[in-house]
C-alpha cells in the first residue's frame, strides 16, 4: 500500500478525485484518501472511450470487497483512454494512487473550469476539516 | 440515539488498527490489515475472528430436549454428550427465525449459539414456549467467542484433531475455554467459548501462536465462498428450508414448529430455489439486486480466491439448475453469470 500523499503539482475535487492537467488533456484517478477509505479495489467501471463526462458528475465506479464509489469527474472532456492495467488489476490503485493507478486521460472541453479545484494545501485542509 | 455495544477485545482491536464498524447492535472490527490479506490467510494458514457478538443461550431441566426438539428443525436424537449440530428455529409456516448451533451438554443441558442480531428474539421465542420441566437462560454476557479457522489452526493452537461438531472442556496455555469444532469458513477450525474475563488473555496467546485478526469483511467473504447462508440476507422468517436449501437439517419426521408447512413445500417442490452463482463478466453482485426471469440476489461479494464476482439468489426453480445462465442488472447493467454447484470454492483437504 502507498503512503499518505497529496502531490503538489495535481488538483483535486472535493470528493477526492485528482487531475494532472497536461496542456489540453488531464489524467483523471481518486486520491489516497479515497482507496485509503474504500479499502482494496476489486473492480473499475470505466467510461467508454470517446465518452463525454462532465464536472462534477460520476463517470464510472469503483469497488471493493464491501463498498462501490462513484468516480466524479473533476473536469469535463471527453475520454480519450482508459486504463486497461486498473482494468486488469484495481489493486493498482491502492499500491500507486498517482501513477499508474490513473483511471482516464480525457480531452479538456473547459480548460477554464480547472480554477475552480483545489490546490493540494487547500484539499488537505478540507480533509483536515472532516 | 442507540448506544452500540462492545466486545471484551474492543480495545485490542483499536490498538491493531482495525477500521471499526456498527453490526447487529455490536461496534465491530470489519478489517485490519484488509479483508483480501485476511481471507487468505484464513484460506492458506490461520485465522482468528471475534465473534463474541454471538449469543449464547442455555436450555436445561428435565424436559430441555422435548422443548428443543419442538422448536428446531434438525433430529436432537442424533446428539450425543459432547456432539453438536447446526439447526434452524422455524416458525408456522415454516419460516426461519433464525440458524444456530445446538450442543448437548448433557442429557439435560443444552448450549444454543445463536445469531447476534436474533440473540433477544430468540430467546423471547423460547420463554414464551417454554414448557414445565425446560428453563431458557440467556447467558451471553458471560462469555467470549473466538473462532480460529484455516488449515494450519489446529497445528498453532497445539490441538488434537477431533471430528467436525464435537466440542469439549479444555484449556490453551493454561486459559480453560470450551473448544468447538465448529466455524463459518469452510476451513478446520475452532471456536473457543471462554468466559468473559478471560477474553483477552485468550486472544492474545492465540495471536501470539500465529493466527492473523481477520475481521467480518473477510468472514462474510470466506462464508461465501462455501455458500454458509447469512440470517437475514439469504433466509429469514419469510424463506422456508426447503426453498433455502437447508432440508438436510430438517427432520421432517419430527413435529418442530412449522414441519408441516415444510413437508408440503417438499412434496409440492419449491417454487424457487437459493442458488450460488459466479459472475461471467467483470461486476460484482451486491444484495438487493434484480436477476433477469424473476429473482434476486441475496448476497454478493468478490471472491478473494476466485478474483470474481459470486453470489447467492432466489431463482424460480426452472432457472435452479447448475449451469443455467443468468443475467443480474448491475445498477442497470446486464451482466452475465452462471448457476453453479454449492460450495462455489472448495477448500483443500486437510493433512
Amino acid at each position: 500500500m502507498a503512503t499518505e500523499t497529496y502531490p503538489d503539482e495535481l488538483r483535486y475535487h472535493s470528493e477526492h478525485d485528482w487531475a494532472r492537467i497536461e496542456g489540453d488533456e488531464a489524467l483523471l484517478g481518486i486520491t489516497w484518501f479515497a482507496q485509503d477509505s474504500l479499502g482494496e479495489l476489486v473492480h473499475f467501471e470505466p467510461p467508454a472511450e470517446g465518452a463525454t463526462i462532465t464536472k462534477d458528475a460520476s463517470y464510472g465506479e469503483v469497488e471493493s470487497v464491501k463498498a462501490v464509489s462513484e468516480l466524479i469527474s473533476p473536469l469535463s472532456g471527453e475520454v480519450i483512454a482508459v486504463n486497461q492495467k486498473v482494468v486488469e488489476a484495481p489493486e493498482t490503485v491502492n499500491e500507486d494512487p498517482y501513477g499508474d493507478g490513473w483511471l482516464v486521460r480525457i480531452r479538456l472541453s473547459e480548460p477554464g473550469e480547472a480554477d475552480s479545484l483545489l490546490d493540494a494545501a487547500a484539499y488537505k485542509q478540507l480533509l483536515d476539516e472532516q | 440515539m442507540q448506544t452500540l455495544l462492545r466486545t471484551p477485545l474492543f480495545d485490542r482491536h483499536v490498538a491493531l488498527g482495525a477500521r471499526m464498524v456498527p453490526f447487529a447492535g455490536w461496534e465491530m472490527p470489519v478489517q485490519y490489515e484488509g479483508v483480501i490479506p485476511e481471507h487468505k490467510a484464513v484460506r492458506t494458514d490461520c485465522g482468528v475472528f471475534d465473534v463474541s457478538h454471538m449469543g449464547e443461550l442455555e436450555v436445561e431441566g428435565p424436559r430441555a430436549q422435548g422443548l428443543l426438539q419442538s422448536l428446531l428443525s434438525n433430529d436432537l436424537e442424533r446428539l450425543e454428550d459432547g456432539q453438536a449440530q447446526y439447526t434452524l428455529l422455524t416458525n408456522d409456516s415454516g419460516g426461519i427465525v433464525d440458524d444456530l448451533i445446538v450442543y448437548r451438554l448433557s442429557p439435560f443441558r443444552f448450549l444454543l449459539i445463536v445469531n447476534a442480531a436474533n440473540r433477544e428474539g430468540d430467546f423471547e421465542w423460547m420463554r414464551e414456549r417454554e414448557i414445565p420441566g425446560s428453563d431458557v437462560r440467556d447467558v451471553s454476557d458471560e462469555y467470549g467467542l473466538l473462532a480460529v479457522q484455516g488449515p494450519r489452526a489446529l497445528e498453532r493452537l497445539g490441538l488434537p484433531e477431533a471430528p467436525a461438531f464435537s466440542f469439549a472442556e479444555g484449556e490453551l496455555d493454561g486459559i480453560a475455554c470450551m473448544i468447538n469444532r465448529t466455524g463459518y469458513t469452510g476451513e478446520q477450525g475452532v471456536e473457543l467459548m471462554v468466559p468473559v474475563e478471560d477474553a483477552g488473555d485468550l486472544w492474545d496467546r492465540v495471536v501470539a501462536r500465529g493466527a492473523k485478526p481477520a475481521g467480518l469483511g473477510a468472514r462474510d467473504t470466506l462464508r461465501l465462498e462455501v455458500c454458509y447462508p447469512l440470517h437475514g440476507n439469504d433466509i429469514g422468517p419469510e424463506t422456508d428450508a426447503i426453498s433455502a436449501g437447508l432440508g438436510w437439517v430438517c427432520a421432517l419426521d419430527k413435529d418442530f414448529t412449522g414441519a408441516d408447512e415444510l413437508r408440503k413445500i417438499k412434496a409440492e417442490g419449491p417454487r424457487r430455489r437459493l442458488v450460488a452463482f459466479v459472475m461471467q463478466e467483470r461486476a460484482i453482485p451486491r444484495e438487493g439486486m434484480g436477476i433477469d426471469g424473476g429473482g434476486e440476489v441475496t448476497s454478493g461479494t468478490h471472491s478473494p480466491m476466485l478474483d470474481r464476482g459470486i453470489g447467492l439468489g432466489y431463482v424460480p426453480d426452472d432457472n435452479a439448475a447448475p449451469g443455467t445462465e443468468l443475467t443480474i442488472d448491475v445498477r442497470g447493467r446486464p451482466r452475465r453469470a452462471r448457476v453453479v454447484k454449492k460450495p462455489i470454492y472448495k477448500p483443500e483437504e486437510g493433512p
